[in-house]
């Protein structure tokens, strides 16, 4: 299911393609290796040998790794989740230089935490590619206790820290790679909204 | 009143020959104080007026340091080719004259996200680098400066940043055969690092050449190049929004030509980069001689588009909207 573009704070995602630079960094989760092996068909001679690929495969198991290790990149590494993948990130682009590309593919929520891994490390955002594969599921920011809730699926949804039920707002924050989520019954906290899958 | 473009009126307040070909002009407000703050990569148009001529107006690029706004400070290349407004600049200029120049502009701006800022710089290009890094250095920035001539007298500066700022200047003497490790260097920067450069024709090129083939993105490579008017054989134009008919002398080019005409269009930059004096072609019979970095392969190919700042025209006739 394509993203729908309606939210101006929302970054646009595009399809990977090749760039010229001296190394390659590809990050993906889940069905974002797809975007990666597509990458793949377009990909210019020894593409792979300056490449690396971080690959965190969520729900999809096997499904995915070894087509991913078949494109002989100079270094591949499974994660078994974002959190522990982002310090391993930060570490590699501490020391890269200007040539590096980067390209992020699957979930808004990794596409998100990567991002801003990488803009710390001084790479605009424009020149690095993104393409969502996969859930449209959310990452949440409460704005009562500031607790994020991972893979959010549903409207309303309750907060993983303080337990207040959030109503999920479009608007998205590039700085907490997050969307906002707001007390829905802040009236009368025994009232039950009926929940629904929204982002599926 | 062209946008942008409002006039200061200044006193030469020291004419000073730097080398054989170039010399330095500062320039301080006629009514006292302080002029306009700026920041490192702008530049001014500079008014020059002489006696049964038409004026002519040239960009050089301020050179002082941005902290410093009591005077504003040029250097200026001696162009015997050129049209003849270098020549005057130092030829004619004098300590107490009063002239007029532009408003700052910047084109040539510092990213101040950067990590680091990486110059690279060529001849005469030099000046807007000479601005940007004592702005850097005054605000602890991270720079580097890479900076290529043909000889030790002609080392414009050369010096003088070395003795600012020590390592961090690289000096490239063509004639003792150094060369800048263009590929080496591009390759070794650290993310977040930006990349200026500003020096001849041949060299931008080959410098964002390279980045771009080694993996810069657009957004991380700077460069500037005024394309100073050429002088040109007179041709005849017709502005058909204000009815006039007008000659582009020789030595004019054809913006000045139309503000001769009384008709004040659009211009920042003066050297073809900014883009804002393109100029609608009504209709014409001969050949442009674009000069300009602004307009696209298409746009030229059109017919329809000029950049009067820097290009001219041979032929019949030229109709501009204008
Ligand atoms: S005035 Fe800037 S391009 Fe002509």
């Amino acid at each position: 299911m394509p993203i729908e573009p309606t939210i101006k704070s929302r970054p646009v995602y595009g399809t990977l393609s090749p760039q010229k630079g001296t190394e390659h960094l590809l990050i993906a989760d889940a069905e974002g290796a797809q975007a990666i092996l597509d990458l793949a068909k377009a990909a210019p001679e020894g593409f792979f040998s300056a490449a690396e690929i971080v690959f965190i495969p969520r729900a999809t198991g096997d499904r995915y790794v070894a087509a991913l290790k078949g494109l002989t990149p100079a270094r591949f590494y499974e994660g078994p989740s974002i959190a522990a993948a982002l310090p391993r990130l930060r570490q590699t682009l501490a020391t890269a230089h200007v040539g590096l590309r980067v390209y992020l593919a699957g979930t808004e929520g990794l596409m998100g935490q990567a991002m801003q891994v990488a803009l710390e490390a001084g790479i605009d955002h424009s020149s690095i590619q993104t393409e969502h594969r996969g859930s449209l599921a959310r990452r949440v920011q409460c704005v009562h206790c500031k607790g994020i809730t991972e893979d959010v699926t549903t409207q309303p949804v309750t907060c993983a820290h303080c337990g207040l039920t959030l109503f999920v707002r479009d608007h998205y924050s590039r700085r907490l790679a997050a969307f906002q989520g707001v007390c829905i019954n802040a009236e009368d906290r025994s009232e039950q909204v009926p929940v629904e899958e929204a982002f599926p | 009143m062209s946008s942008g473009t409002t006039k200061l009126d200044v006193t030469v307040a020291d004419v000073v020959p730097v080398n054989e070909l170039v010399t330095r002009f500062h320039f301080r407000p006629t009514s006292g104080g302080l002029l306009p703050t700026f920041s490192g990569g702008a530049h001014v148009v500079v008014e020059m007026r002489e006696e049964g001529k038409a004026p002519r107006l040239n960009p050089y690029s301020l050179m002082s340091s941005p902290l410093d706004t009591t005077e504003y400070t040029i250097s200026v290349r001696r162009d015997d080719a050129g049209r003849g407004g270098s020549l005057f600049m130092h030829n004619r200029v004098k300590p107490g004259d009063r002239m007029v120049v532009s408003y700052p502009v910047n084109l040539f701006s510092l990213d101040l996200r950067a990590k680091k800022h990486l110059m690279i710089a060529g001849g005469i290009g030099i000046t807007p680098f000479v601005a940007q890094t004592a702005q850097l250095a005054a605000e602890g920035g991270n720079f580097e400066l890479h900076y290529a001539c043909r000889t030790a007298a002609l080392f414009t500066y050369g010096d003088l940043l070395r003795e600012r700022y020590g390592k961090r200047v690289h000096l490239y003497h063509d004639d003792r055969g150094e060369k800048i490790a263009l590929d080496r260097l591009l390759t070794s920067q650290p993310l977040g690092t930006h990349l200026y450069v500003c020096g001849p024709a041949p060299m931008i090129d080959w410098v964002r050449g390279r980045a771009a083939a080694l993996g810069w993105p657009t957004e991380n490579v700077h460069f500037e190049h005024f394309s100073a008017p050429q002088p040109g054989k007179p041709f005849d134009v017709t502005l058909a929004l204000s009815g006039k008919t007008i000659r582009v002398g020789e030595q004019q080019s054809l913006l000045e030509a139309i503000e001769a005409a009384g008709v004040d269009p659009p211009y920042l930059c003066r050297g073809g980069v900014c883009g804002q004096c393109e100029t609608n072609v009504v209709s014409h019979d001969g050949t442009f001689l674009h000069n300009d970095h602004w307009l696209s392969d298409e746009d030229r190919a059109s017919g329809r588009k000029i950049m009067p700042c820097v290009s001219r025209f041979e032929g019949k006739s030229l109709v501009l909207e204008r």
